[in-house]
């Protein structure tokens, strides 16, 4: 099946912001309007992958292939299968909100910001559909660029450093990936598809090797402890749009890493090395639960909550079951949504006050009861709250879990007690109580526009909450396939 | 020899038609005024494009050699010097202004220019090591007087001294090994030198110690660590318009050089000199990037990272030969990415530089980094093309810069120096961070100069072609590589 839909995911966007840029600082009305066009044309060509997506095979879909550089053998492969298409309509349709989200806020440089974002959203959908190792490589690096510049133009106060850590930190797993990359291409005979490495015998030293070049790579991208500590300062320092995009989507993509190479290509080194992985992953749960619990900033405080949820993401990816695999998945889908949420909550009152320090607030709820509403409910999604997304993607994991070793689950449950911990005692801190101070009491509740965008996250994590089968039942083939496929050796 | 036998002049048709217009040029500029300057330029710029039409009307596949087998017109000379042109005249474009201001563009400018590509021209045709020799003389002289032009800059005169006793130094050495190299196998001529170590009548140790000197003598001329003293103090102390041309076309011919000597000449000596070139070409990208983390002068920092790229270049070159049977299409392919590197260098150098004559204007030299400060609010176009510049030099896709890496990162991998790769990835990673540091300048920080851009319109067209080019052949990079692969196989 020929189509062109994964093409247009990824070019829509980053041709509308060659426009916008083009439309230059003069007119920023116009740069912000055709910024919004852009990101909901850019959301309405994904919306036929999953409505054509065919629920019954593990096959690449919509795929797409064009030589590219012919001399290695790389090609402009494109396709989803059920694990990739979800967060090509994710990643689309987070680049709405934030295009919404950063109208007012962001008045210097109105077409740059607008047209970063939208180059980013491009990249990613391409990252997440390109099944040539080199062309996932090339837009896994190229979207660094907008980030660094988002965080270092419109970040806060220390900007600078929040960047550059940033940057390097995650180029340093990427440049071990590259070499990684092309050990494969000599493996393999002189390919860099990644279907094909699938299928590709090897033995245990290189598959370890290689699984660890894969695990640094995607590790830092998750991240996972202990190469966590960008992630709080990348968070805290990048303007709100910023935090959404990198929590909802960019920590994405480091999973999605381990789904489409670490997994399929090693599965042998996967299985022998799991119980480093799990380790990792109850450390990231469990320790870092335990230090977001002290945060006095609150988007450090939700970034702690990004990485230990993370952290279920990958407990449920080694622990090789169906119900672990899934619900990683469902948990990263639904993250996207709350962490989006969280941040663009903290956004909104950090807008007003320029502070995020919990202790300037206090009894917000007396002069921004709608807001209150909102955040309620998503801290509840971020707490594992039932009939939110949260608790669906977190009960499947604990099950899981459960059922590869009793005591693992035991240490991965405890996530809903400190989640709860942190996220609802922040919650109390900040909304609740007395009036703190004469700014609390001048703010202002939601405007239209961030009612709107709190609205649509607000149904999504309830639908996903209550009916999470449109969902799952698009990933189930595609996970079956690759558990049988990581079950079964591919030793020399 | 008893008769004498004209020699075939049509290989040579290039250089005698440079030579004579040179000549030409010579003449008619004694008759100009400064305010008719512009009909040397307009002439210089004639000649390339007669040098270039001539090179292509006289192309052919085959190798031809002329003059007693001293010069050879094969397809990589005719490559190379199509591209030593078309640098030339950009170089030529981009710095009109620059010298204009300075009052520096006199007639001794062009003719030093037009004898230092005639240099090249003949080192990029030499089959023979006197003519090699004489190739690196011309170009050499030209280049000590050019940096020299500004003669009432202390600085400038500083630079020519060092780069005067260091390249004579150097030019020693050179000879020495070619003596040596004569006294084992008892021929000047290249193609001779290679037929006796193939025969193996070479004498062997006395080659061993020729080849020595005969790498040192290349180090020097690509700039190579522990050859590379002179680099930053000439790049530094020349005016910006000669580091310009010294840190582009040069280059090229220095690479032809490389190939002529070592792959050419002494290809059954692989071994023996891949170590050698391992050696250089590891230190080179590590003390190239170490050192220009901590320099304060772009010209400075630019001159270090030039180092770091000819390490990378070498790492290519030297990943020719692997093990017992070398396998012909990864030979090519090692060669044709060091080619490859060669050609993306030059392209990004030009373009970088051509943003600091860009900035720079009368009475004012833009060299230190703070001068790069809020180009973003000054000039976003140029901003951006200096931000694609640096992130192609720094090896993130999609621009040149990284596919050059990729396949000589590609090569190395394939001749087995995996550890090599990894090293050269790792430090690829600290030059990260200087190149990143201009994009922080440029983006991050406000300007602290707020004269607008003065540039003449065809520098402004050229440079945005310069910069887009590093973008574009970044995204379809196929075509080049092609042409780099093409020209090696039709002339090995």
């Amino acid at each position: 099946m020929s189509s062109h839909l994964l093409s247009l995911a990824i070019w829509v966007p980053i041709a509308g912001a060659l426009v916008v840029l083009a439309t230059g600082e003069r007119n920023t009305n116009l740069s912000r309007w055709l910024a919004l066009v852009t990101a909901i044309l850019g959301f309405l060509v994904t919306l036929p992958l999953y409505s054509g997506f065919d629920h019954t095979t593990s096959d690449m879909q919509f795929s797409e292939a064009l030589p590219w550089i012919q001399r290695f053998n790389i090609g402009y492969l494109l396709g989803v299968d059920g694990i990739s298409v979800l967060f090509i309509l994710l990643n689309s349709f987070i680049t709405i909100l934030v295009v919404i989200a950063g109208w007012k806020v962001i008045e210097e440089k109105v077409a740059q910001y607008m047209a970063a974002f939208l180059i980013m959203s491009g990249l990613m959908n391409g990252i997440f559909s390109a099944l040539d190792a080199v062309l996932f490589y090339v837009f896994f690096e190229a979207s660094l660029i907008p980030m660094y510049l988002i965080i270092g133009v419109w970040g806060g106060p220390n900007r600078v450093y929040a960047a550059f850590k940033f940057f390097l930190y995650t180029l340093l797993g990427s440049l071990l990936m590259l070499v990684a990359l092309i050990y494969l291409f000599f493996e393999s005979g002189g390919s860099f598809s990644i279907l094909e490495w699938h299928a590709l015998p090897l033995g245990m030293t290189a598959q370890i090797l290689l699984f660890l070049a894969f695990l640094i790579a995607f590790a830092v991208k998750v991240p996972m402890w202990p190469v966590h500590t960008w992630l709080p300062d990348a968070h805290v320092e990048a303007p709100t749009g910023g935090s959404v995009v990198l929590a909802a989507i960019m920590l994405k993509l480091g999973a999605y890493g381990f789904l489409r190479f670490s997994l399929p290509i090693a599965p042998d080194a996967s299985h022998e090395l799991s119980g480093m992985m799990i380790t990792l992953s109850l450390i990231a749960v469990v320790y870092i639960g335990f230090v977001a619990l002290v945060q006095a900033d609150m988007k450090k405080l939700v970034a702690y909550s990004s990485i230990s949820h993370m952290g279920f993401v990958t407990l449920g990816f080694f622990i090789f079951n169906q119900l672990g695999l899934e619900g990683a998945l469902v948990q990263m889908i639904s993250h996207g949504f709350v962490s989006a949420a969280m941040f663009l909550c903290i956004g909104v009152v950090y807008d007003r006050m320029h502070s995020r320090q919990i202790a300037d607030y206090g009894g917000v709820v007396n002069t921004m009861p709608k807001y209150a509403a909102f955040f309620m409910l998503f801290s509840m999604a971020n707490a594992g709250l039932p009939a939110t997304s949260g608790f669906v993607g977190e009960f499947m994991v604990v099950l899981g879990a459960v059922k590869y070793n009793f005591w693992i689950g035991f240490a991965a449950a405890t996530t809903l007690i400190l989640g709860a911990a942190y996220t609802l005692w922040m919650y109390k801190r900040v909304v609740f109580g007395a009036v703190a101070n004469k700014h609390v009491a001048e703010l202002t509740d939601l405007s239209s526009r961030e009612l709107l965008v709190m609205a649509a996250l607000a149904v999504c994590v309830l639908w996903m909450g209550l009916y999470p089968f449109p969902v799952t039942d698009v990933m189930h083939v595609s996970v079956d396939h690759l558990l049988k496929h990581v079950a079964a050796s591919k030793l020399l | 020899m008893n008769n004498f036998v004209s020699p075939d002049l049509y290989p040579a048709a290039p250089e005698i038609f440079l030579l004579a217009m040179a000549c030409g040029i010579l003449l008619i500029d004694l008759f100009l005024t400064q305010s008719r300057r512009w009909i040397t330029a307009a002439l210089t710029h004639a000649t390339l494009i007669g040098c270039a039409l001539i090179t292509i009307f006289t192309f052919n596949d085959q190798v031809v050699l002329t003059f007693s087998n001293m010069f050879v017109d094969d397809a990589l000379s005719d490559v190379l010097k199509l591209l030593v042109y078309g640098s030339v005249a950009v170089m030529l474009v981009y710095t009109r202004g620059y010298l204009r201001d300075r009052g520096l563009d006199k007639g001794e400018f062009y003719l030093l220019v037009l004898f230092a590509t005639l240099g090249m021209m003949v080192m990029i045709s030499a089959a023979h090591f006197l003519t090699l020799y004489l190739g690196l003389e011309l170009l050499s002289l030209s280049l000590y007087a050019l940096v020299a032009l500004d003669r009432d800059s202390p600085r400038a005169t500083e630079a020519a001294m060092k780069y005067f006793v260091l390249g004579a130094l150097a030019s020693g050495l050179l000879l020495y090994g070619m003596s040596m190299l004569y006294g084992a196998t008892g021929t000047l001529e290249i193609g001779g030198v290679a037929q006796a170590l193939y025969h193996g009548s070479a004498v062997g140790t006395v080659m061993i110690f020729g080849l020595v000197f005969v790498v040192a003598g290349i180090a020097f001329k690509l700039g190579a660590v522990p050859f590379h003293m002179w680099i930053p103090d000439v790049y530094h102390g020349a005016p910006t318009a000669i580091t310009l041309f010294i840190g582009s076309a040069p280059k090229l011919a220095a690479f032809a050089m490389a190939m002529r000597l070592l792959v050419y000449g002494m290809f059954d000596l692989a071994e023996q000199w891949q170590t050698m070139l391992m050696i250089m070409a590891v230190l080179s990208i590590a003390v190239g990037n170490l050192a220009a983390i901590a320099q304060t002068n772009i010209k400075r920092m630019l001159a270090y990272s030039a180092i770091s790229h000819m390490g990378f270049m070498l790492l290519g070159l030297m990943s020719g030969v692997a093990g017992e049977r070398p396998d012909p299409s990864m030979v090519v392919n090692a060669y044709s990415s060091a080619f490859y590197y060669t050609v993306a260098y030059v392209l990004m150098s030009l373009g970088s530089f051509g943003v600091i004559l860009l900035l720079s204007r009368v009475g004012y030299e833009a060299e230190n980094l703070e001068d790069f400060k809020g180009l973003n609010k000054r000039s976003p176009w140029f901003a951006f093309i200096m931000m694609v510049l640096m992130f192609s030099m720094a090896g993130v896709p999609f621009f040149v810069g990284f596919f050059a890496k990729f396949s000589v990162l590609l090569a190395a991998i394939g001749a087995g120096y995996l550890w090599v790769a990894i090293v050269a990835v790792m430090f690829s990673l600290v030059g990260a961070f200087y190149y990143l540091r201009i994009v922080k300048l440029m983006y991050f920080d406000a300007p602290t100069d707020a004269a607008p851009i003065v540039a003449s319109m065809d520098m402004r067209v050229l440079l945005s072609v310069n910069g887009l080019a590093v973008a574009l052949l970044g995204i379809f990079p196929q075509g080049i590589m092609a042409l780099c692969t093409q020209t090696l196989m039709r002339s090995l």
